[in-house]
């Protein structure tokens, strides 16, 4: 695959959010506000982008018997750092991301990531891969942030919006409307890419790191996943 | 040392109670999102998680609060939070499973298998973290995991039934599957909105 490819492709084709469905937490939570979501997309991505490095870099002297270990404590370490130069330097977004900031350590994406790509390539295509992925999660946070706060609040980026601002729809900023507006989202990422993009009927498990451990349950689609692999 | 909150039984009795319905952790906070839509497919699966789940929360605090209190803080360690909590989760888990798989086999065979899944579900990690954000102290923060592992599971059930009903309706194409089921997740949310308010004049 091209360099343009590797990065391109977590932006649209292989989106971690609309198309992998993996991260759901932070996106149905801080999707209340356009900034909030610019601000955890890119704290992931600072995160991913450094966790898929080191673990490329890594890869060949971490026992493949104790990876996921290693890669959480990896993982653990880079999301420390975020949170203190968030909390440093953005005490406002600190507060409004609260505990969602640590919880990007089991956010599936990042593991996911090192799981599925970090530990098969090189450093340099990690690199891109992160920063696919990461702004791909960004822009889908983005775009439900702006969804939500613009029919929520009536205001985009703190901006009022005219005709919106007297007739918000408050429920949508609410935790019912987060589940809504991503059901849509998906449904229309389903309805645009009919057959082209991965099809998603369900919870993948490709990204999971437990999928092997799940696949005692019987549940079909880890069955079939693992089958893939 | 921050000055830690206590609570008479009557304040407990809240927290319980709003750890349940109110801040419940799947519905109101988004915590445990992938096996709140992976597991609940079926009803006794949807149960058996979340026992697992009730069990590692109560035993995750009951080691991370101390470690916060009585090592990190002292230490002027508290940054060490986010690394340390997630390896004494991950380690408590395999712990459990061997302890499990020991001393109660036929325990082991019904929730062994939910376990592996728990290391990485952020519902577990966000307890402990938030027990120690709200300066809750010991007994708080037990009655806390323990409230919110049972709202886990009364989301989980719920959520269960709901979607062996949606299983068998016909939804638009594009809405087949994960779409349609977080509408009806959407729903369920909108009815434990009914539970607000009900909380703090529990006592009045």
């Amino acid at each position: 695959m091209s360099k343009l490819g590797i990065l391109t492709k977590g932006i649209i084709k292989e989106n971690p959010v609309l198309v992998l469905v993996l991260g759901t937490c932070p996106t149905l939570a801080v999707t209340t506000q356009a900034s909030n979501a610019i601000g955890m997309g890119l704290a992931a991505t600072i995160v991913l982008l450094c966790s898929n490095i080191a673990i490329s870099a890594l890869r060949k002297v971490i026992p493949d018997n104790v990876r996921i270990p290693c890669y959480i404590v990896l993982i653990a370490g880079f999301v420390t750092i975020v949170q203190m130069l968030v909390k440093a330097f953005s005490p406002a977004l600190d507060e409004a991301l609260g505990i969602y900031l640590p919880l990007i350590v089991v956010n599936c994406i990042i593991l996911g990531r090192a799981e599925m790509y970090a530990n098969k390539n090189t450093v340099g295509d990690s690199a891109l891969d992160a920063i696919g992925m990461g702004l791909g999660f960004t822009l889908a946070l983005f775009v439900m942030a702006s969804i939500r706060e613009v029919l929520g609040s009536g205001t985009w980026f703190g901006m009022e919006i005219p005709v919106l601002i007297d007739n918000n729809i408050s429920i949508m900023t609410l935790a019912p409307g987060g589940f809504f507006v991503f059901g849509c989202l998906i449904a229309l990422v389903n309805h645009i890419s009919r057959g082209r993009a991965i099809k998603k009927d369900s919870f993948g498990c490709a990204g999971c790191p437990s999928a092997k451990a799940c696949g005692k349950l019987g549940c079909s689609e880890c069955a079939a996943q693992e089958d893939k692999v | 040392m921050t000055e830690l909150a206590h609570f008479d039984f009557k304040g407990l009795v809240i927290i319980l109670m709003s750890a349940v319905f109110v801040n419940n952790y799947v519905l109101s906070k988004f915590l445990g999102i992938c096996p709140f839509l992976g597991v609940s497919k079926k009803l006794d699966q949807a149960t058996g998680m979340s026992i697992a789940v009730i069990v590692v929360m109560l035993f995750a605090t009951a080691v991370t609060w101390p470690i916060q209190y009585y090592l990190l803080n002292p230490n002027g360690m508290g940054y060490m939070q986010t690394i340390v909590f997630i390896l004494v989760i991950a380690a408590l888990v395999q712990l459990v499973e061997i302890a499990l798989k020991k001393y109660v086999p036929s325990l082991h065979a019904t929730l062994g298998v939910y376990l592996p899944l728990i290391t990485t579900n952020c519902a577990v990690l966000g307890v402990t973290i938030l027990n120690i954000d709200e300066q809750y102290d010991f007994v708080a923060s037990m009655v806390n995991s323990l409230g919110s592992g049972l709202g886990f599971m009364l989301a989980m059930v719920l959520f269960a039934g709901v979607r062996s009903r949606i299983e068998n309706c016909e939804a638009p194409e594009a809405f087949k599957g994960l779409p349609i089921t977080l509408v009806a997740a959407s729903i369920v949310s909108v009815s434990f909105f009914g539970f607000a308010g009900v909380i703090e004049n529990l006592f009045s």
